[in-house]
């Protein structure tokens, strides 16, 4: 597949995209996370995707709440903006963010414990607004930044490092994407980045609310025996529907697949979707069908990972409040106020 | 048609032109308030000035609503206290209402169904008129006849108080001249009630004499005028949750935009209005519109500065300019929350975990709410910190008659300290949290200004100058100092108080802020009158600049005129100059209703006598 291409230069952080950047380029501070934290290799993906689609790094807004993985953002993408808000409230700052400036890119990062927990609501509502972003949910089963603590998406029966079994049912962050309506709801998995980075980079071309779980294991809280986030669980329950490819609508890519098999989605951006679909009777397009599928393999216990539902034709946030194109942060005092006259006809229309 | 016969003789009816207090209690949702609000604009267009007021439940129809309008030649806009003429049309609150009536007042109500005589006061003028009965042999419609017994009594009292049916008519003829269908019937009952009243009715003491004393001023609620200071003030961004007493103002942002702010060329916005899930959310928008270089605000009242303040402290210790416009009411839960206070400085003075102070900016009338909205959004540029604006359901929700809105076209957006791309390109160094030039403002840079240089990442307060991660006790301490800098800072920024000296050398002197203006001043006149000179000291912003010690240094005693139980600016006014609390006497009004003239004189004369003047 293309993102994996490795390129003929000795020194791989040294290829450069159509931009002129470095894969260097596109990374942040020295992670401090647990050596071996499922986040670090969703920042790694997240790294390739934006080199891969030669996007200035300057050009993205990164925005996250609270918890390991709401610190990740200052891990990649140094020469982006980075803002860590508060617990359970990323999704909100991102829409006024994005309600400023409509020209940027804007990613969202996010926990299990940030998104489902406290900031359940706030996930709804953006996904509802239709949010332009690139919404990624690091999902470990725990709160890791506190401990260890369970969270909102943890299986019942999962079994804490300390050994308390969790008794509350789990919200599953997809299904509940695809009920409310999210015009992209796709599910990765840290460990399989050949799958994982061109979801992000799918994610990031689409326009709209594109939400990614990624099943992230905590190697400190929930990777033992009797998780069901941790890394040989997921591995062995990983039930892919499809792998894809992001084709820049430039790159006349030539890559044959058996027709049947393979499925190209134009995007808004004017990219393709290639799906290989990996089975026969998974269709991304019906929202219903993929609620189905979700639901039959999740009884099985299977964890249903790729792009599960994307509508290409989808609008977003601003095409609804009807704003100009120009980012409104970049109005003039002329194209904003009024002006002294209009206010004499106002204040005389009050007497 | 009967001929009323309730009239029972006081003693001396009360007598005054120009100068009273008509109530009226009607039951909400039966079309009173515009045929109130007919009355009061009436006696405006005759020159002479009114300040009316809505007293509201919290549901929409069925309760008891009563409109209060003051009529007052001199300008006074505050309530006085106190009811000369009231127009009982609610039975469920008859006995309340008619208990409020000054003596040799008036009362005027339905006599349509005999009343008890126990019902009745022989200290005033009961004037009885048989509106329903009038209605019912009139008109056909159930709505027609309760919609016109409003327009009916309206008629009735133009005859009593002498008010011009000329200025009535022209105003029925301006609010239906898209409708002219309703015009005719309206006036044909407005007349009718005129004609009754003229014929049947025995003359009052109290009457509306042509003047000229409002001159060019403009009548206009709070919340309109601030939504037009966000227009004027370049928000483009406006995150909201529906809660009175604010919820018109987000409205009245968006209707004024949809008018305002359309791109000629595109026909698109330019604006964005959100109406969010809650006011986290709401303030969650605002605060990164704010760290996006929009101009943003919200508009709230106290349970959602409540929700707000974990990310208001966020926005402070991360220094992003948002406006908060709180409305304050009586709080919690339902019902009280359809009456007004001040009770929300504290909380909004210190909103949030750790240690926080923000700037309050505080109107008092319509006026200063466009004036103040639009500023804000200027201070808070400037200042990179949340400026509030602490107007209350009083002004917010009630028209009152103000100075025109004023906007000089030499204004200029003050956005503060952002480095350009420029700058940056030119080698200048930024550093997110330092600061270069001893006010406490560092410099801000916006995402996707440049390449490579001036990015950052924002978050709470682990962080040097240069905005590095770092948990070192002293780079807190550092920031922590330079965030009170700024706030000194601030302290010359904001509006300077407004003094008011008596005619006469005195030692006494009071603090008022926002709503208790007009009532403050007229009851400082009254005041004067009795002997009691005082300096009075309108204080228009958290922090107080210098000149609001000098008043408190350079009198005594120094009362605080405010409308919630805690004494909430004496607080702020003790811990802002580190004051011996003793030095300022509290005079508080928190039953949920403005506070009159009448209950500040009292306060003052008990002072007064306590302290063995004679009064
Ligand atoms: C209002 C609030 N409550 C509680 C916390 C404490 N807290 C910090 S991170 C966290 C949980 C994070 O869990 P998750 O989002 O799953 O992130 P992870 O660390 O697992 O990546 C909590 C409860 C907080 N920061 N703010
Ligand atoms: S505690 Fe868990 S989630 Fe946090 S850094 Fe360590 S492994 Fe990652
Ligand atoms: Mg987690």
């Amino acid at each position: 597949m293309t993102w994996i291409a490795k390129p003929r230069l000795h020194h791989p952080t040294l290829a450069r995209n159509s931009l002129g950047y470095t894969r260097r380029d596109y990374e942040g501070k020295v992670s401090t996370l647990c050596a071996g934290c499922g986040h670090d290799s969703i920042s790694a993906a997240i790294v390739q995707a934006f080199w891969l689609m030669d996007i200035a790094p300057h050009r993205v807004a990164k925005l996250s709440g609270i918890g390991c993985s709401s610190k990740t953002p200052d891990y990649f993408l140094g020469p982006a903006h980075g803002f860590n808000t508060v617990h359970g409230r990323m999704p909100s700052v991102l829409t006024g963010a994005n309600l400023a400036n409509r020209s940027l890119i804007y990613l969202g990062v996010s926990g299990d414990g940030d998104s489902a927990s406290i900031g359940l609501g706030q996930f709804a509502h953006a996904i509802r607004r239709g949010v332009d972003m690139t919404y990624i949910v690091e999902n470990n089963g725990v709160y890791g930044l506190t401990k260890g603590q369970f969270s909102a998406t943890a299986d019942p029966g999962s079994v804490s490092k300390k050994g308390v079994a969790n008794t509350d049912g789990p919200l599953d962050l997809v299904g509940l994407a695809l009920l409310l309506g999210a015009s992209f709801v796709a599910r990765g998995f840290a460990g399989d980045k050949a799958q994982l980075v061109p979801l992000v980079q799918a994610a990031i071309s689409h326009k709209g609310s594109a939400i990614i779980d990624v099943i992230s294991p905590c190697i400190a809280f929930n990777n033992h025996a009797g998780s069901t986030k941790s890394y040989d669980y997921v591995r062995e329950h990983n039930e892919a529907v499809n792998q894809l490819d992001l084709v820049p609508s430039r790159n006349e890519i030539t890559v044959d697949y058996a027709a049947g098999e393979t499925v190209e989605l134009a995007q808004h951006d004017g990219t393709f979707l290639r799906l290989h679909k990996l089975r026969e009777d998974y269709d991304p397009h019906d929202r219903i069908g993929a609620m189905n599928y979700l639901h039959e393999h999740q009884a099985r216990g299977e964890v249903v990972t790729g792009l599960l539902y994307v509508d290409p034709a989808a609008q977003d946030l601003h095409a609804g409040l009807e704003t100009v194109e120009t980012p409104l942060n970049l109005l003039s005092e002329a194209e904003l106020c009024p002006g002294a006259a209009v206010l004499e006809h106002i204040n005389s229309s009050l007497r | 048609m009967p001929v009323t016969d309730a009239r029972t003789v006081p003693a001396a009816p009360l007598e005054a032109v120009n100068d009273f207090v008509v109530k009226f209690a009607n039951v909400n949702g039966s079309g009173s308030a515009s045929a109130n609000e007919l009355f009061a604009r009436a006696i405006l267009r005759m020159g002479v000035p009114v300040g009316p007021r809505n007293i509201f439940p919290s549901n929409i129809q069925g309760l008891p609503t009563w409109y209060e309008v003051r009529i007052s030649g001199a300008g006074h806009l505050g309530r006085r206290g106190g009811v000369d003429l009231m127009v009982a049309m609610n039975p469920q609150t008859w006995d309340d209402d008619i208990a409020e009536v000054d003596v040799g007042g008036y009362l005027f109500y339905d006599s349509t169904r005999p009343l008890a005589a126990t019902k009745m006061r022989s200290d005033i003028t009961m004037i009885g008129m048989p509106l329903t009965e009038i209605c019912n042999s009139t008109w056909a419609d159930p709505r027609q006849r309760q919609l016109f017994k409003n327009i009916l009594y309206v008629g009735a009292l133009a005859a009593l108080l002498r008010i011009d049916m000329g200025a009535i008519e022209t105003l029925i003829a301006e609010q239906y001249k898209s409708k002219p269908r309703l015009l005719e019937p309206n006036v044909q009952a407005l007349r009718m009630g005129y004609v009754y009243a003229r014929d049947h009715l025995p003359a009052i003491g109290l009457s509306v004499r042509r003047s000229n004393a409002v001159g060019d001023r403009i009548f206009i609620d709070g919340n309109r005028a601030a939504a037009l200071g966000c227009v004027y003030g370049g928000a483009t961004v406006c995150a909201w949750y529906p809660i009175t007493p604010s919820s018109s103002l987000a409205e009245s942002f968006q209707n004024y935009c949809h008018k305002l702010r359309i791109d000629p060329a595109s026909g698109r916005r330019r604006y964005a209005v959100v109406q969010a899930e809650d006011e986290i959310a709401s303030i969650g928008i605002v605060a990164g519109a704010g760290w996006n270089g929009a101009r943003a605000f919200t508009a709230t009242s106290g349970p959602g500065i409540s929700l707000m303040s974990e990310i208001i402290g966020l926005a402070y210790f991360a220094e992003i300019p948002m406006t908060i416009i709180d409305v304050q009411r009586g709080g919690p839960s339902t019902g009280m929350p359809t009456r007004t206070q001040q009770a929300d400085l504290v909380a909004c003075a210190y909103a949030s975990h750790g240690d926080t102070r923000h700037v309050l900016l505080f109107p008092e009338d319509p006026h200063e709410c466009f004036e103040f909205a639009a500023s804000a959004l200027d201070l808070a540029d400037r200042l990179q910190t949340p400026v509030f604006v602490m107007s209350d359901l009083d002004i917010a929700m009630n028209q009152r008659l103000c100075a025109p809105l004023a906007w000089s076209e030499t204004n200029r957006y003050d956005r503060g300290k952002v480095m350009s791309f420029e700058q940056l390109e030119a080698g200048t160094d930024f550093g997110r949290y330092k600061d270069v030039d001893g006010d406490g403002i560092p410099w801000r840079t916006l995402p996707g200004t440049h390449p490579t240089r001036g990015s950052y990442f924002t978050r709470g307060t682990s962080r040097d100058a240069y905005a590095r991660y770092s948990e070192r006790g002293r780079d807190y301490v550092d920031n922590m100092e330079r965030l009170l800098r700024k706030f000194d800072t601030a302290r010359s920024l904001v509006p300077p108080p407004v003094p008011n000296a008596s005619h006469r050398p005195t030692t006494w002197g009071a603090i008022y802020f926002g709503s208790t203006a007009p009532a403050m001043r007229e009851a400082v006149e009254s005041l004067e009158q009795a002997g009691l000179a005082m300096d009075i000291l309108r204080v228009r912003a958290f922090p107080f600049s210098g000149a609001v010690r000098e008043f408190i240094e350079s009198h005594g005693p120094v009362f605080v005129v405010e409308q919630n139980r805690d004494a909430q600016l004496r607080s702020l006014l003790v811990d802002d100059f580190g004051l011996d609390p003793a030095r300022l006497v509290p005079i508080l009004h928190f039953d949920g209703t403005p506070i009159t003239a009448r209950f500040i004189v009292g306060a003052v004369k008990a002072y007064a006598h306590e302290a063995g003047m004679p009064t």
